[in-house]
């Protein structure tokens, strides 16, 4: 096949992709509104106990008289099973979410293999252009969303997470195309595969971190007694749940980034003679650096903790995104890889 | 900082905390409304701007308005990055362009207030760093705290009860702590231990390092210098001051500073790639150079993009090339007066070039040449337009070179700098070419033309190639380098090693009655894990301890259990 061909059967791939990602997000949408439900349904009693991972059971068998001649131990005391995840409610994953998330997966396959088509059709990464660097961003933030249900379940954020991705493709698809090209001489380096993939990375974290930090807001008001007509949210975790999870999702993210910084840093010294000359694109991955810096010093200081970290959260993947979209096209510097 | 006692109520002695500020979620509150407030002499008052200064919530501040003031760096170009932005912004708008400077937006990141927030930061990041050093240091040499008093307020406090007696449980929770890396210490029935130093030493890297940095970009930085020069095939560049087009020392570089070398280009290859829309896109560009330091001998080296050369710690970079038109410019009796290549800029990516010649002596007048150069020429009525960057070969459409003449005052007599890339035109006069009577000089390669007014004759004998270098010398990078290594282990180690504390307490029954065994955690900052690391850990004492009075029971021997 000509690198022509393979480039419009990828671009058949990524319209696809969105396509499933669409129906994914009207069953996950479905599954919020069968939660909503559910939790009005259950609203007197409000369940708070957990569906959580509890420390594997310590029982032993008792021996019966104390001081026998076999030498046992008795559990007297379980520790309690460690901060509530999800509440009762969340246990059950509806019908809906079990299809949204296969069809995330059938999404996420054809995602890749758009990817795949674009790079062999390029011969090289597929990310060296605007286009390719939001569908590669997108990719990774749906891949990130997969890989994480293996640690704790956040298919609640399905929706969110289909929305973002399905908003930025659509947006690279109509708007950031263009044709297969050279690569140019300034690309030409192993840092364009290390550089741009890590950053990525460190995107599909702070993506997945900025949705929990959203519903963690939605939570607190919830739990102050406010956002009564978004019943679902009774089936979220706690918002001091989300707000743990959330910190650990982004300090991944974080130290992602740091290392997109540096390795900027060392690529730049390389093509340009400079490690640091505050681009306008070097600018702004310092102000997102800066942000979550902020935020993980909000985690540790008193009064800062909860809805003010929150917001810092959201702010520095709002910047992750300006800086992608907005910097990438209309901002003036070294940075213009865009192809457009 | 933050006051404490000796003992905390949870049992955590000062010793082995990670120093915090008074406002860090882990340090203990000083309520200000218990505090009757003495009035403050001259030393009170600093020490409270100290105080204030090295808290999390100033910080924080500053961190964030380090955030928000980066932000008009990127809005408004740089003297730094973006010098010709500054002047075209100036040009297009005089009035906004003398508030914003007047706030220093064109030089953001050396402006005073820029300035002020990263300086107050860093003097309240050493104000934390050092009492925390000189904490963490007493902390890895001191024991893990005495064992709390009550347990059962801590993260994932179980108990049991066993028959095994309390000093063989607790040399078993020992052994077993040890093996999971705590360091341990024994009181009374009970061991305490603790692990996870590392995050803190970690922190303590991280936040070190960046100063590191600071200070080598600072300091370090100023000892290095950057030059450009443009370098024309077969000529050699010496690396003195002189010999730079521009050259920009730091503040502490000296002409010493320059390490003597020499670089000549030999020849230069470019690789373009047809596009559909008729356009050609770069895919590569090699400069073959000789480079040779005092002494050695002429080395071939290649030079690409990506891929500087370096010379004796000075690096030479890429950055752009072109045609350099030769020509020779000759007296109306024939003598030579200017001969050799002259650089072309190139206006666009099928390299139209424009370029200057100027003949201040030899001939009757000051002479200069403007104009352009194609080495794909379409002929236009304002001058050749280039379709294609490689030189043709095509006799209808060979390389041209296209030229206006003038005569007059050069500027160049009065020893001031003169930029040789483009003509004042103020003193001259057009005597040939565009809206004159006598038509511009169109010269093709072994072509020669006669000048108006029998000056003298022009002949364009070849083309050669040119490439413009930037030159650095900058001692900092590997320090950067390794300062941001040590940050990047730093922030691993700080935000995923676990610091914790553990206990496991025996209660020996009285009499017959059996031993009762507790266990508990504490976390030392961000520790989501702890309850199960406590769980598992109480859960294989348990197993040890069976495992002890199974063995006890096969060899048939006296049995370990209470008394």
């Amino acid at each position: 096949m000509t690198p022509a061909t393979l480039a419009a059967y990828s671009v058949v791939a990524v319209y696809s992709a969105m396509a499933v990602y669409v129906l994914a997000f009207a069953a996950f949408a479905l599954d919020l509104s069968k939660r909503s439900a559910i939790a009005q349904a259950s609203s007197p009693t409000r369940a708070t106990a957990a569906g959580a991972k509890a420390p594997a059971p310590l029982s032993r068998a008792t021996s019966g008289s104390a001081g026998a001649a076999k030498g046992t131990t008795t559990v007297l005391d379980k520790a309690a099973p460690p901060a509530v995840p999800t509440s009762s409610l969340a246990g059950q994953a509806s019908r809906f979410q079990r299809t949204a998330y296969a069809l995330v997966i059938v999404g996420w396959v054809v995602h890749v293999a758009a990817l795949v088509l674009r790079g062999l059709a390029e011969g090289r990464v597929p990310w060296s252009d605007l286009y390719g660097f939001v569908v590669t961003g997108t990719g990774i933030m749906v891949g990130v969303f997969v890989v994480i249900q293996v640690w704790r379940d956040l298919r609640f954020l399905g929706a969110y997470i289909m929305a973002v991705v399905v908003l930025l493709l659509g947006l690279a698809s109509v708007n950031f195309y263009v044709p297969v090209e050279p690569l140019n001489p300034a690309l030409q380096s192993a840092w364009l595969v290390i550089h741009v993939f890590v950053a990525t990375l460190g995107t599909g974290f702070f993506a997945v971190g900025g949705g929990l930090s959203i519903a963690q807001l939605l939570q607190t008001r919830r739990e102050a007694g406010g956002l009564t007509r978004v019943p679902f949210l009774a089936t979220f975790p706690a918002s001091e749940v989300l707000e743990n999870i959330a910190y650990r999702v982004i300090v991944v993210g974080f130290a992602f980034w740091t290392f997109t910084l540096m390795a900027g840093a060392i690529w730049a010294e390389r093509a340009w003679g400079r490690y640091w000359g505050w681009d306008t694109k070097e600018v702004w991955t310092f102000i997102i650096w800066v942000v979550f810096a902020g935020y993980i010093h909000a985690r540790a200081t008193r009064g800062w903790r909860g809805s003010r970290s929150a917001w810092l959260a959201i702010i520095g993947f709002a910047a992750v995104m300006f800086n992608f979209t907005i910097v990438n096209l209309f901002f003036k510097g070294l940075h213009a890889y865009t192809g457009l | 900082m933050a006051s404490r006692t000796p003992f905390d109520d949870d049992g955590s002695s000062a010793a082995g905390d990670p120093l915090r500020p008074s406002d860090h979620v882990d340090g203990v509150p000083v309520d200000d409304a218990t505090v009757t407030q003495p009035r403050l002499n001259l030393l009170g008052y600093l020490r409270f701007f100290w105080r204030q200064l090295t808290s999390m919530r100033t910080a924080l501040i500053l961190l964030l308005l380090l955030a928000l003031g980066a932000v008009p760096g990127s809005l408004v170009p740089q003297r730094s990055s973006d010098p010709n932005g500054v002047v075209a912004y100036q040009a297009n708008n005089p009035d906004t362009f003398k508030v914003l400077d007047s706030l220093g937006l064109f030089s953001t990141f050396t402006s005073p207030w820029f300035s002020a927030i990263y300086l107050l930061l860093f003097v309240s990041l050493v104000g934390c760093i050092i009492p925390r050093l000189k904490h963490h240091l007493d902390a890895l040499r001191a024991k893990p705290p005495k064992t709390p008093a009550r347990l059962e307020r801590l993260v994932g406090f179980s108990s049991v009860t066993t028959t095994t007696d309390a000093a063989t449980a607790i040399a078993e929770a020992r052994s077993l702590l040890k093996r999971q890396g705590y360091r341990v210490a024994d009181y009374e029935h009970s061991v305490s231990a603790e692990r996870g130093y590392l995050r803190e030493t970690g922190n303590l890297i991280f936040h070190i390092a960046l100063v590191g940095i600071l200070l080598t970009v600072g300091v370090f930085g100023s000892f290095g210098y950057t030059g450009q020069r443009i370098l024309v095939q077969g000529e050699a560049f010496t690396n003195v001051i002189s010999d730079y087009d521009s050259y920009e020392p730091g503040r502490f570089a000296t002409e010493n500073s320059l390490q003597p070398f020499q670089v000549r280009l030999d020849a230069f290859h470019p690789k373009y790639a047809a596009q559909s829309n008729g356009t050609w896109a770069a895919e590569d560009f090699a400069a073959d150079l000789s480079t040779r330091v005092p002494g050695g001998a002429w080395t071939s080296q290649t030079l690409k993009v990506n891929a500087p050369v370096e010379i004796g710690g000075t690096q030479v970079y890429l950055l752009g090339n072109g045609f350099a038109p030769v020509v020779t410019v000759k007296d109306p009796t024939g003598s030579v007066v200017y001969s050799g290549p002259v650089a072309f800029l190139s206006q666009d990516n099928n390299l139209t070039s424009t370029g200057v010649i100027k003949v201040p002596d030899g001939l009757a007048k000051q002479v200069a040449f403007q104009g352009f150069f194609c080495p794909t020429p379409v002929i236009t009525t304002t001058g050749c337009q280039s379709i294609s960057p490689y030189l043709s070969t095509d006799a209808k459409a060979l390389p041209v070179l296209q030229l206006s003449v003038f005569t007059g005052d050069l500027g160049l007599d009065k020893g001031a700098a003169v930029n040789q890339y483009s003509l004042n035109e103020d003193k001259l006069t057009k005597i040939a070419g565009f809206r004159t009577a006598v038509p511009g000089l169109d010269l093709h390669v072994g072509e020669s033309a006669d000048l108006p007014d029998g000056l003298g004759s022009i002949e364009f004998t070849g083309i050669k190639r040119f490439v413009s270098v930037d030159i650095h010398h900058d001692p900092t990078p590997m320090y950067a380098l390794l300062f941001a290594l040590l940050i990047l282990g730093g922030l691993l180690l700080s935000l995923f090693v676990p610091r914790r504390r553990v206990w496991i307490k025996a209660i020996p029954g009285a009499g017959t009655k059996p031993t009762r065994i507790e266990y508990a955690g504490l976390a030392r900052g961000e520790d989501p894990t702890l309850a199960r690391a406590v769980a598992e850990l109480a859960q294989r004492h348990q197993q040890h301890l069976d495992g002890l009075t199974d063995t006890a029971d096969h060899s048939g021997g006296e049995r370990r259990m209470t008394s």
